[in-house]
């Protein structure tokens, strides 16, 4: 399983392209008004990072989620459960 | 005032698009309507390549009088659900011939195609269940589903391993799954590979959706959508459609060999309090599900239609979606340029659907037309005409 940690890291590693590059990504950092995702963006994101943890996001989750910390925690959440 | 500051953005980002003055795509007025393919708008002839009215229907004379003696007969509503109001005769008799059409045992009416879905998934999948819908269902499939209590989960369009990989992950919890797909999709007019979509929910014992929306009259021997083209009905459990494409009226059903199926009116918010179909409606729609029962020609003609334009506008060098379908989508690689090419289209007297983003691929638009059985081959030329003007 893996830790908060390496989850915040893969996760940035996937947000990254999408960013501006003067963007410093953290914990805090807000998908929509910091990085300016659109919702095309948003689904094609979770494609991503459901092959890169090999688990199932369901669109429940996204009311939830605002910052790349909520992000985080949903995912330890699903990848414990997977 | 305040509560109208949430439209701001959406007021700048329309104003950017279209500018001042320009003619909005979103908002085109019909003046006069003169057949099922024509009409005048802004006071020009034009052919209607974007209404999919797929089998014309909507001025055969068997469906306009059925129509009217009934309208005659019962008057211009119902006023009222069915639940508090009472249920027409006609609704039940529009519900057997559905249920008979489809060779099932049970067929529930809604007001709307938009209403069947929202209805249905709202009801059917409870909080111990989990949807898994293909990535470009419908956005009333999408409603539906987030009205409900149930875990959603998108799988990759169109992608059957990618769907089986899914229910793989959700182990004992696959038998709860539903599965939602569409006959033909109606943004790039492509079909669902159903036959491994169905062998998978088999294996896996879940639950099948297929909406059939826009392939209802349009594919199968009979009519009757993809599950009958593919030969799968059996596997099936619930078909969901819409009268207002090819059986050219306003309204939407589901049906189902599953008995149970009829609870849903008892549980369902968006049958129970919504006014029911209205008799001229329900008759009309009846009329036209007979034609579609009785005159397969009419299908051989839009798939001549479809594949003529289909053709033509491929050897042209537009992309297109990745089959011949009465739905024929060609991708614009930016929102500016489609308008563009939308706006020509009007002046060529040629009206199509302009698709924006997120319902269009990869930040682009689509010039989506829909082609009717009702087209002559002089309005397909002049279709293909206006495209090839701009080419």
């Amino acid at each position: 399983m893996k830790s908060y940690d390496d989850i915040l890291i893969e996760l940035c590693a996937i947000l990254a392209p999408y960013a501006n590059n003067n963007l410093i990504l953290d914990e805090g950092t807000e998908l929509v008004s910091d990085i300016g995702l659109d919702s095309l963006q948003v689904m094609q994101i979770l494609l991503e990072v459901e092959d890169r943890f090999d688990i199932s996001i369901p669109l429940n989750i996204i009311p939830d989620v605002r910052t790349i910390k909520d992000f985080v925690l949903q995912l330890e959440h699903l990848t414990r459960q997977s | 005032m305040p509560i109208f500051d949430k439209f701001q953005q959406l007021a700048e980002a329309r104003k950017s698009l279209l500018g001042e003055g320009e003619r909005d795509p979103f908002n085109v007025v019909i003046d006069q309507v003169i057949s099922s393919t024509e009409a005048i708008v802004n006071g020009r002839r034009t052919i209607l390549a974007g209404t999919n009215n797929y089998l014309g229907l909507t001025f055969h004379p068997d469906c306009i009088a059925a129509a009217r003696i009934v309208l005659e007969e019962q008057g211009t509503g119902t006023t009222g659900s069915r639940m508090a109001n009472g249920t027409f005769a006609g609704h039940i008799a529009l519900e057997r011939e559905l249920a008979d059409f489809f060779n099932v045992g049970s067929a529930i009416v809604f007001s709307t195609g938009y209403l069947a879905n929202i209805g249905l998934l709202s009801t059917l999948a409870g909080s111990d269940d989990v949807i898994l819908l293909d990535a470009d269902c419908h956005a009333s499939i999408y409603d539906g589903c987030r009205m409900g209590d149930a875990e959603v989960i998108r799988f990759r369009h169109n992608d059957a391993s990618d769907l089986e990989k899914r229910l793989r992950r959700l182990g004992d919890r696959a038998s709860r799954v539903l599965i939602i797909v569409e006959g033909i999709y109606s943004m790039l007019g492509d079909r669902a590979p159903l036959k491994d979509i169905a062998a998978i929910r088999t294996k896996y014992q879940a639950f099948l959706v297929v909406d059939e929306a826009h392939s209802l009259g349009v594919l199968g021997k009979n009519g009757r959508g993809l599950a009958e083209e593919a030969g799968v009905e059996e596997s099936v459990d619930l078909i969901v459609g819409t009268f207002s494409k090819s059986l050219g009226a306003t309204g939407g059903f589901c049906v189902s060999r599953h008995p149970e199926v009829e609870m849903i009116r008892y549980a369902s918010r968006p049958y129970i309090f919504t006014a029911s179909p209205s008799p001229s409606v329900v008759a009309s729609t009846r009329a036209a599900l007979r034609i579609i029962e009785t005159h397969p020609e009419l299908r051989q003609r839009l798939w001549e239609n479809a594949t003529c334009l289909y053709e033509s506008l491929q050897d042209m060098g537009f992309t297109l979606g990745p089959e011949p379908s009465p739905v024929i989508a060609a991708l614009v690689e930016t929102k500016e340029r489609g308008i563009g090419l939308w706006s020509q289209l009007m002046e060529h007297g040629v009206y199509v659907n302009l698709v924006l983003p997120p319902a269009a691929p990869n930040g682009g638009c689509l010039l989506r037309c829909s082609v009717s059985a009702g087209h002559t081959d002089e309005q397909i030329e002049k279709i293909c005409q206006a495209f090839l003007s701009f080419s």
